[in-house]
């Protein structure tokens, strides 16, 4: 226990003194909070468009004026359509919507389908998809709106009212955070965590220390014990950003959330130190920590990108990524509340892969150099 | 265990990293309480025989035990006996002295009242109680080499390792630590201590002569030296370049070694028959060494032969002039001044961190002095870098080569960077390859080639270019004595077609080499001198032929001296 807990100190003393571990453990979560915070946004909001009016009638003057008002565009009106060809192909506007001079003649066709034309920058599809569909709700909703005002036909059949559970005003921000806590915790499990043990081999001191009658396991627990207290500093200070600065709900209860972190915390961390058995410089250490840990944390856990939208093959990948149970699970916890069954479920899963990892770590580190 | 009973005991011991055979069925009996030198080159095994005694490696075939615990079964209870001090000191260099202490002394279960007892000895005997709250890493090379066998004694070792701890250190406190080694002893601790330096390995009760993982010997020393007895001689008064005598000498069927020694040469004979004007002298390690080993290269230098003699009159070719370096407030190197002439061979020699490299590097335009010009055929590396540093050749610290590139590769690189194209370009390679031998090396990468022929490759990358001054950085630490002969010879050489040569070096032998030598300390130029002049100076009663080292430690304790003053 003594050595354990001189180890211990010993890592908060070097922990204390390095400006890169503080930098890994509090100032890229505050940056990565404010990135994905602020700057990151997967909301369309603003999108710049080109509204081309051949017509003027009243009617296509309020539908222009029904787009210009909606805070998801920002529009540019012009006569002609060539004047908007530049602009979407340098990228400038993200599509162009053209009503044709015939438009007015909607009221006289039975179904009511007006002849607008959308083109889109198909280069980025979710933009393109973005103004398609909502510059055709747009028509149903100023539709909807003229037949009140002007009682001038029935109201369509089927009016849809969606509603957005769990995250109302469909804020990314509200999942990009707690998805961010998950990409921290793997960047203090597993970067830093093998960084220091690589640094401690090229150093020489890792030598020493295995000539000193220290057991093995005591040297893994006092790395592991050091960093699991380090990583969970680093979530309260980033759940206190998130909640207070952010205002991200917290739906769920803490305990549960801490708990969670913790279990992930120990899987990352193992990942770590099964990284640290194998690369004894700092280089490798760092490179496979990217590509096996941070890189899956950040492209296949869900965080960003839709794990039921990737093509056959690649969806069973995040199956076995950590993060991607501890992802969903923040999700859930800060949005939606503790959903025992989800949850259970996944904290099982990462005990599983946690365990796995703790126990290969545990029989590949040996009181040895070769 | 009985009183007779060897302490570390190795059996038929075999070590291999995937194909290569590090250390070959090695047989050593290791008898308690005494201080074992374990000697050889770079690359001769000597750590990975230390590690495998540690417990730290385990051997590929045969067994060690070490106070009769078996390596393999019980490292653990050998890991209880042991202090280990592995190269660099082991020490967290961002925790203080104290902290280091501590750390350390829980690790061995140092505890109470005897763990402040043992604080208060340890740093009372290595003079480090004023520094206890200071980071490791700001103290200087001996302090840290200090600090770090202070944690390895702190559980009273019963046998301590100490793998190269005078490496980067400087002969003051390498001095201060074999003063320790005494006293543990006293105590009845046995050590082994490594090194790549033959004279600090005459100084153990007894020698494991380790070359490229065999053992040559293994006993006490001066039974080695025995086999040289009588044979070795110095010349003195020699008309005419001492570099000339040697190589002609060399070259001699019955002289097997030979080295300059300042204005004298020093001589192994296989016969012990002298000439007229031959002094015999007491024989050396290193002699018996190369002796082993058949005798040194010759004195030949097939790059020399190769190259063409300088016609021009004897003129200042470097010239410092009140060079000065500052790195933030730290004086890395105060208003130095030196000149040298062509055909010299100039030294820089210091302890670790006095300024050497800084200088060295402000000469070859490395380095922007803050203050002062350096000028390099009074081309000012200041208003014509590019013209002044194709005059130049540089061979850097660890011969810096380009570890995955092939020996071709790394040829043709180097003569690209000197400008040198077309068919100027191929005979400039291929007159190295056959002037270093590396026909069949070309495509081997530089990583894995010998020490020697790195050695050489270096050599022959920063020569390619016919440079008229050239410029060496720590030239040949590390490397066996025969390569360092053969790379002497080569150097001898070119001066002798009117090379200029300047050299850092930390290494006495090499030093003896130099025309004049610049002692550097405390960034500053103390003395400059002949190697005779400056041993000279260090005359006293009690030493009153005293060797190059008790000179550069006299001169820098007079200096200490001095300022205190």
């Amino acid at each position: 226990m003594r050595r354990i807990k001189a180890l211990i100190i010993k890592e908060f003393h070097q922990i204390i003194r390095d400006p890169s571990s503080i930098l890994i453990s509090l100032i890229l979560p505050a940056l990565l909070l404010f990135i994905y915070g602020f700057g990151i946004s997967l909301d369309y909001k603003h999108l710049k468009i080109g509204l081309v009016l051949e017509d003027t009638s009243p009617d296509v003057q309020s539908f222009a004026k029904s787009l210009s008002d909606s805070p998801y565009f920002s529009v540019a009106i012009g006569r002609e359509r060539h004047q908007f060809d530049l602009p979407l192909i340098e990228g400038a506007i993200s599509g162009i919507v053209v009503i044709p001079s015939y438009f007015s003649s909607y009221r006289q066709r039975p179904d009511l389908i007006a002849p607008i034309q959308v083109i889109a920058d198909g280069s980025d599809p979710n933009a393109a998809n973005f103004v398609q569909n909502y510059v055709q709700s747009a028509f149903q909703n100023w539709l909807v709106q003229e037949s009140i005002s002007s009682d001038w036909r029935s109201l369509p059949l089927i009016n849809l009212q969606p509603r957005f559970w769990f995250n109302e005003q469909l804020e990314s921000r509200n999942f990009l955070i707690p998805g961010s806590i998950a990409l921290i915790m793997t960047l203090i499990g597993t970067l830093l965590t093998s960084l220091v043990v690589a640094r401690e081999w090229e150093k020489g001191t890792m030598e020493s220390l295995m000539a000193t009658p220290v057991k093995i396991h005591e040297l893994v627990l006092g790395k592991l014990i050091s960093y699991f207290l380090l990583g969970m500093l680093s979530f309260v200070f980033s759940t206190l950003i998130a909640l207070l600065f952010y205002h991200i709900p917290l739906r769920g209860s803490w305990l549960l959330l801490t708990f969670t972190t913790m279990i992930y915390l120990i899987t990352a961390l193992s990942i770590g130190l099964l990284i640290s058995t194998a690369a004894k410089n700092q280089f490798v250490a760092a490179q496979t920590a990217l590509i096996t840990a941070f890189l899956p944390a950040f492209m296949l856990s869900g965080f960003i990108f839709e794990i039921s939208s990737m093509p056959f093959p690649i969806r069973l990948l995040p199956l076995i990524v950590p993060a991607k149970y501890y992802v969903s699970s923040l999700q859930t916890i800060f949005l939606a509340g503790n959903v025992w069954s989800l949850i259970l479920t996944n904290i099982f899963i990462m005990v599983c892969i946690g365990a796995l990892l703790f126990l290969i770590t545990a029989r590949k580190t040996v009181k040895r150099l070769d | 265990m009985s009183e007779t009973q060897p302490l570390v005991q190795i059996d038929n011991l075999t070590k291999q990293f995937k194909n290569q055979i590090v250390l070959d069925h090695l047989n050593i009996s290791i008898p308690k309480g005494k201080f074992v030198a374990l000697a050889g080159p770079d690359g001769a095994g000597k750590t990975t025989l230390i590690r495998l005694i540690a417990g730290l490696l385990l051997p590929t075939e045969g067994k060690i035990t070490v106070a009769e615990f078996d390596t393999v079964k019980n490292p653990q209870a050998i890991h209880q006996k042991i202090g280990y001090m592995p190269q660099r000191f082991g020490l967290y260099e961002d925790l203080t002295v104290m902290q280091n202490l501590t750390l350390y002394a829980d690790l061995q279960n140092v505890v109470g009242t005897d763990r402040e007892e043992t604080f208060k000895k340890l740093l009372a005997m290595m003079n480090l109680a004023p520094f206890v709250n200071r980071l490791a890493g700001d103290l200087s090379g001996g302090m840290k080499q200090k600090l770090g066998l202070a944690c390895t004694l702190l559980h009273k070792p019963t046998l301590l390792l100490l793998d190269e701890p005078s490496v980067g250190v400087d002969p003051i406190s390498r001095r201060e630590l074999w003063g320790f080694m005494g006293e543990l002893i006293g105590e009845g601790i046995t050590v082994i201590w490594s090194t790549a330096y033959l004279n600090e390995a005459e100084k153990g009760d007894m020698v494991i002569l380790l070359n490229e993982g065999k053992m040559l010997y293994a006993g006490p020393p001066l039974e080695l030296t025995k086999r040289v007895e009588g044979k070795v001689f110095l010349v003195k008064d020699i008309e005419g370049s001492r570099r000339t005598k040697l190589a002609e000498l060399l070259n001699r069927e019955n002289i097997e070694d030979g080295t300059i020694q300042g204005s004298e040469l020093r001589l192994v004979t296989r016969d012990g028959i002298p000439e007229e004007g031959w002094i015999p002298t007491t024989p050396r390690f290193e002699d018996a060494f190369i002796d082993i080993l058949g005798g040194g290269p010759g004195g030949r230098s097939a790059l020399a032969e190769k190259t063409p003699a300088k016609t021009e009159e004897k003129s200042i070719i470097i010239e410092a002039k009140g060079l000065t370096k500052k790195f933030g407030s730290f004086t890395a190197a105060d208003n130095i001044t030196f000149s040298v002439q062509s055909g010299e061979v100039f030294g820089l020699l210091g302890p670790n961190g006095a300024g050497k490299s800084t200088t060295f590097k402000m000469l070859c335009g490395l380095l922007r002095p803050t203050e002062g010009t350096a000028f390099v055929h009074s081309l000012s590396l200041d208003k014509a870098p590019g013209k002044a540093r194709a005059e130049i050749g540089y061979m850097a610290q660890r011969f810096s080569l380009y570890g995955g590139l092939s020996v071709q590769q790394n040829l043709d690189f180097f003569s690209g960077v000197y400008n040198l194209t077309g068919a100027k370009k191929k005979q400039a390679v291929d007159e190295m390859i056959q002037i270093f031998d590396f026909t069949p090396f070309l495509d081997v990468s530089a990583q894995n080639l010998p020490l020697g022929f790195k050695q050489r490759l270096a050599l022959a990358c920063a020569v390619m270019h016919r440079p008229p001054v050239l410029f060496l950085d720590e030239p040949t630490s590390g490397v066996d004595p025969i390569t360092r002969r053969e790379f002497w010879n080569h150097i001898n050489g070119l001066v002798e077609k009117g090379c200029t040569i300047m050299v850092t070096t930390h290494f006495m032998d090499e030093a003896e080499y130099c025309d004049r030598i610049g002692l550097v300390y405390q960034s500053k130029l103390i003395h400059i001198g002949t190697p005779d002049e400056l041993k000279e100076l260090a005359k006293t009663e009690k030493n009153p032929f005293p060797t190059l080292e008790d000179a550069f430690i006299t001169l820098i304790e007079r200096y200490d001296g001095h300022e205190k003053d």
